[in-house]
């Protein structure tokens, strides 16, 4: 733009006297200006800065400051026992609490970044004698993240295109929904800090490949290593990477600085990642991870047959030689991947990564996978309620990335597309999806909104002498076409669009607080409802139930449970759980699944072999909360099913239709779930008008009202029913 | 309530504790006095809750020449074991103005006893006061949700005591008219609620007669295991109290099935010895007040503040039956001039009340911290009773060298345990300054360096 101010003062000579005669004063005033520029930037961000942080607090006025969910529990946990233990001891922590009786060794299955920066946090603060409780550090974590991310999209922002949708993008990551849903205080998950890594290592790689520099490409190590410590989502960045780099190649954009950008990326950022445990050698043995080590590997033949083209200087020659080496290095490439392959040294990909490639395969291959909601292709309304306003901008974005495109644009663009795919694929990764288009969108904001107000501002100039002007036949292009020569009504129009821009911008705004108070703040550990009278109803059972787990069963009680709880109960009840939210082992999943599909005397067996003393149902009948496990149950028969082939699907269905009603198969009315759920709930009057027995979760009344239960004993039920615990009774005597 | 009022002209009388286990020999000169006589003891026991209250009237005489300076109360080994507060008072005057003196129940101090006080030339009365916990053995010690909790309380029918007793009579109050069974001893008299041992009539010292109630008490068993309570002084203007409780009920155990269904449908019936609420009796003008646990804020509690008291009432997160546990923790913070004042001395003193705040709730152990503001010197706790008690640093926001924290600890204590006691210590208000310099210059610096580093080139090389 700049370059276009400076290109127009010859076509009219009577502005530039006049600037001549004001020339000290704007001289003086420039300065100013420049200043006041950089106060109104600086403050502009520290004001979104603190809106990133202050939106994101809803969850802790509306609730309380707790750790929501079921993953930050987990996360939750091992931050206490870091804190508490010191990191040796979190780094070899074998805990026997959960997946009874095989363990979890902690130290090499989880990405510490998480833990490790609200400790350091904590520690920080400790150190300058700020006597914070680590719950608060850990409930805040995220939102500051999320405000620092800010910072970065600003850098970002910049880095691809100005200052100015820098602000933009700064502004809109602040409050965008996609990001708010992962980031509230109180989500305290791996993508509360990964994100920040993620954005953070790609603006320094892209810093790295636009200068060239050795410090910034170590600096984009260094936050790849970080990003690798915080989230499994790290194989997004070593594959897009190397996708950006093989397409600049394609594209004819190699140059040096690019070779030195990745690789000091690659080899540092390998080795880095190579000193987290649960990454250790698949980064050079797995199959995700072959792409980048292919296009390491590419770049070096480039930059060899590029150092021998300029040695031999002959292109016969050349091309000759050129056949050979690519014949060469693509048959010794494919060799050593196919003898990897088959020698089991390079590890296939794994089902997540086949499911984000082929959205139908989790389906059908592996329903544990299928079963977590936020596994599920994405609907058009999450877009739109994710976006809002991104949504439309994005393309525009697009367009103005390609028509300035550059090395930076691509890398944006690439991050955007293959982003936005993923995001199509899979609920969660919108949020990857959405650093990529608020940097995008900010593009075609600022873009847009920079030439309006240019148009609306040469217009004051030029309207003393440039209405004369009427043949207005340039290109009609309002953001390109230069001021000088104005369409009629033109400064109208843009007064117009401006307004319009401003109009939306102010509605995302709205869209975004009302999204984050309404949808995302809710910690899903309290359940709040309106009331008859239009008060506020807490449920707060779930709390109450662990609460009872840990003070009044033995330290040593194993708990059964659906998987979805077991991080809560380890975490909140302190008891053994035998399965948990970290999914690694199906068949012992599967197990329990089995139990729970099961008829009460066969479960009873399983249960015996599992140690089981209590077993935990979620029930929503009372209530009508509708994520219970009678909902969840056909997961659970088609996870064990998968296993055992004892449990058949149809056997619960009638007529492919799920139904617990008196119309229900007699398999349902009569498993383990069916009847630790309704045991006694035949008695109970649940909503004026209708029979006892009346489920409001599913709108029937159930079919099996008399459950009688001889291997189990009710132990406890909370107050609104919400999570019911049965007591397994110690086998009969035999004589 | 609780004054430790020492008239001279009076003298003391000073109440022995001695197990009847051999340590009699331990006691040394001041064994009771052969000589002393109670012409009527008359003893009401309280039943109706959890505590058990004993009243004692003692009419005293001393036939002998000599003086007594003592009078020695007997109590058994378990008694003495769960004895957690004894108070006597002599009913002085016409208007039965009542001087009371706090008792250590350490049978070696009594051998410290001050000589020389005052003799019972005529009968004298005497009124006293003791409390015993964990003295209601439930039996049976295990039941379902549906049945009322039964409990057995011992006894001995007759006043165990080192003198000749005259003639005595013992009252027993049970909650309900539900009595099982009770042991004879004749003259025995059951109206109601109570059970009339006596009149009985010239028993030799240590005599006992041991006797068994029987009876149903659906009471909140509620015994606060654990309770440390943490009180910050802050000159800026508040006192902020947190208090960490180990709730159990220790009655019956709970057997077998908990519904809910049953529960809720008839709870008077259905867990009649389970509770759900508690009531904390708070200082008045109490703001910030929480409630909350391990896992987070506890949302069913109501305070009801008026200008005597305020009143917390709060609910566990579930219902407590026989042997179910709960931890929570309460924490308020109360304007600094309700509790702080100065001595004639010039020093501060911290005025605040012991013991537990829930109503009719014992404390196994109870440790009161008290935080100084940092700087404070030469901390002193007076308390009306016995206590261990030790000194601490507590590190919190903002400090250098740490928070001298006096610490108190007490085992067994009973509502009548609230009453005030003092804290005092030597305070510069010049360290309240510290920490808001601390903060100033800190911020300076930060700022200072930014200015600095704006103003700076650190380039190595000199750009063209």
């Amino acid at each position: 733009m700049g370059a276009k101010a400076g290109s127009s003062p010859p076509v009219v000579p009577p502005p530039a006297s006049s600037a001549t005669s004001f020339f000290p004063s704007i001289n003086g005033l420039k300065l100013k200006t420049k200043q006041q520029e950089l106060l109104i930037r600086v403050s502009i961000l520290a004001l979104v800065y603190v809106l990133a942080f202050a939106i994101r607090l809803f969850s802790v006025l509306r609730y309380e400051s707790m750790i929501h969910e079921f993953d930050p529990y987990f996360n939750y946990r091992t931050t206490l026992f870091l804190t508490e233990k010191g990191f040796y001891e979190f780094w070899n922590w074998f805990d026997f609490e959960s997946w009874y009786p095989l363990g979890r060794i902690i130290g090499g299955t989880l990405y510490p970044g998480l833990m490790v920066t609200a400790a350091l946090i904590y520690w920080t603060l400790h150190f300058l004698r700020f006597a914070v409780h680590i719950r608060e550090v850990c409930v805040l974590t995220a939102p500051f993240f999320a405000s620092n991310t800010t910072i970065v999209a600003y850098f970002f922002g910049k880095e691809i295109w100005d200052s100015g949708a820098g602000l933009v993008a700064a502004a809109l990551i602040a409050i965008c929904p996609g990001y708010i849903s992962r980031s509230v205080a109180g989500s305290y998950d791996n993508e509360g800090v990964a994100i920040f890594a993620l954005l953070l290592t790609f603006y320094l790689f892209v810093k790295a490949v636009n200068t060239g520099s050795l410090a910034w490409a170590l600096a984009s190590a260094f936050g790849y290593f970080y990003m690798v410590s915080a989230w499994g989502g790290y194989v997004f960045i070593i594959n897009l990477v190397p996708l950006y780099v093989l397409v600049l190649l394609v594209t004819g954009r190699y140059s040096m600085r690019l070779y030195i950008a990745y690789n000091c990326m690659y080899v540092l950022g390998m080795l880095l990642a190579m000193q987290i445990r649960f990454v250790g050698f698949q980064h050079v043995q797995s199959g995700e991870h072959m792409a980048a080590m292919g296009v390491f590997f590419l770049l070096q033949v480039f930059y060899f047959l590029d150092w021998v083209k300029f040695t031999l200087n002959d292109p016969k020659l050349f091309y000759s030689f050129l056949r050979i080496a690519l014949t060469c290095a693509i048959s010794v490439g494919s060799l050593a991947l196919g003898v990897g392959m088959a020698t089991g040294y390079i590890s296939p990909w794994t089902g997540r990564f086949y499911s984000l490639l082929d959205p139908t395969y989790a389906k059908d291959h592996i329903p544990i996978i299928a079963s977590v909601s936020e596994h599920q292709p994405t609907a058009w309304s999450s877009f739109m309620f994710d976006f809002h306003i991104l949504l439309f901008l994005f393309p525009a974005g697009l367009y103005f990335c390609f028509k300035r495109l550059s090395d930076a644009t691509i890398f944006i663009v690439m991050y955007g597309l293959t982003s936005m795919y993923f995001a199509g694929v899979m609920v969660r990764l919108i949020l990857v999806a959405a650093p990529a288009v608020c940097l995008i969108s900010s593009i075609a904001v600022s873009a847009t909104l920079k030439n309006l107000t240019m148009l609306i501002r040469a217009k004051n100039n030029a309207t003393p002498m440039g209405s004369s002007k009427g043949t207005a036949s340039l290109k009609a292009s309002a953001k390109a076409s230069s001021f000088d020569q104005p369409l009629p009504y033109q400064r109208n129009v843009a007064i117009a669009l401006l307004l319009g821009a401003f109009y939306l911008l102010s509605r995302y705004a709205i869209h975004c607080t009302w999204v984050t108070s309404e949808a995302y703040s809710s910690p899903s550990i309290v359940l709040a409802a309106r009331g008859a009278h239009g008060g506020r109803v807490i449920f707060d059972d779930y709390r109450e139930a662990y609460f009872w787990l840990r003070k009044n069963t033995p330290a040593d009680a194993k708990i059964m449970s659906w998987w979805d709880y077991g991080y809560q109960i380890t975490a909140m009840g302190n008891r053994t759980v035998i399965v948990d939210n970290n999914t690694w082992n199906n068949t012992h999943i599967a197990t329990v699944g089995r139990a729970m599909s099961s008829y009460e005397d066969e479960a009873y067996d399983i249960m015996k072999s599992l140690d089981v003393d209590y077993v935990l149902v979620v029930f929503g009948g009372v209530t009508g909360y509708s994520s219970d496990d009678i909902n969840k149950f056909l997961w659970m028969v088609r996870i064990g099913g998968g296993v055992f082939p004892v449990i058949k699907e149809p056997e619960y269905l009638v007529n492919g239709e799920y139904r617990v009603d008196k119309g229900a198969a007699p398999k349902m009315l009569n498993c383990l779930m069916y009847k630790l759920c309704y045991y006694r709930f035949g008695e109970v009057t649940t909503e004026y008008g209708k029979p006892p027995g009346y489920d409001r979760a599913r709108g029937v009344e159930i079919g099996n009202k008399d459950v009688k239960l001889e291997y189990l004993e009710e132990a406890f039920t909370t107050s609104n029913w919400i999570i019911r615990i049965y007591k397994v009774k110690p086998p009969k005597n035999r004589w | 309530m609780g004054k430790i009022l020492m008239v001279p002209a009076l003298g003391r009388i000073l109440l022995g504790l001695l197990l009847l286990a051999s340590s009699l020999s331990a006691l040394g000169s001041s064994s009771p006095s052969p000589d002393v006589r109670i012409l009527s003891a008359e003893r009401r026991v309280d039943l109706t809750s959890s505590i058990v209250k004993v009243y004692l009237t003692l009419k005293v005489e001393n036939s002998g020449a000599s003086h007594a300076s003592d009078i020695f109360l007997a109590f058994s080994p378990t008694e003495s074991e769960h004895l957690a507060i004894i108070k006597a008072s002599l009913p002085e005057g016409k208007r039965k103005k009542k001087k009371y003196i706090p008792l250590d129940v350490n049978p070696t101090e009594l051998s410290e006893a001050p000589n020389g006080a005052k003799l019972f030339s005529k009968q004298q009365f005497i009124e006293v006061l003791y409390i015993l916990t964990h003295s209601l053995e439930p039996f049976p010690a295990e039941i379902s949700q549906s049945e009322p909790q039964l409990v057995y309380y011992r006894d001995s029918a007759v006043l165990l005591s080192p003198y000749h007793v005259v003639e005595q009579i013992l009252y027993i109050k049970t909650p309900t008219n539900k009595i099982e069974s009770f042991t004879r001893v004749d003259p025995t008299n059951r109206a109601g609620t109570e059970l009339k041992y006596g009149h009985f009539h010239d028993h030799p010292p240590y005599y006992s007669s041991p006797i068994l109630i029987h009876f149903e008490n659906n009471n909140p068993f509620a015994v606060v295991e654990e309770l440390v309570r943490e009180v910050e002084i802050s000159h800026w203007g508040s006192l902020q109290v947190k208090e960490y409780y180990q709730l159990k009920h220790a009655g019956a155990r709970h057997k077998g099935v908990f519904s809910r269904l049953e529960y809720q449908a008839r709870p008077s019936i259905n867990g009649a010895s389970s509770f759900k609420e508690l009531v904390a009796k708070l200082p008045p003008r109490v703001n910030s007040v929480y409630y909350r646990d391990a896992i987070g804020n506890i949302s069913s509690s109501h305070l009801r503040t008026d200008y005597q008291k305020s009143e917390l009432e709060i609910e566990p997160r579930y219902p407590l039956f026989g042997g179910w546990k709960a931890s929570f923790v309460i924490g308020y913070s109360v304007p600094l001039e309700d509790f702080l004042f100065e001595s004639p001395e010039g020093q501060h003193y911290l005025n605040f009340s012991f013991g537990c705040p829930l109503y009719e709730t014992l404390v196994d152990s109870l440790t009161i911290k008290v935080v100084l503001p940092e700087g404070s010197k030469s901390p002193s706790a007076v308390l009306p009773f016995g206590a261990d008690q030790y000194l601490e640093k507590t590190l919190s926001y903002l400090d250098v060298v740490g928070r001298t924290t006096v610490v108190i600890k007490k085992k067994n204590v009973v509502p009548e345990h609230n009453v005030p006691f003092q804290v005092y210590y030597n305070f510069n208000p010049i360290f309240m300054l510290a920490e808001p310099l601390m903060l100033i210059t800190a911020i300076f610096l930060f700022f200072s360096a930014c200015i600095a580093y704006l103003h700076m080139d650190l380039s190595l090389a000199k750009k063209a």
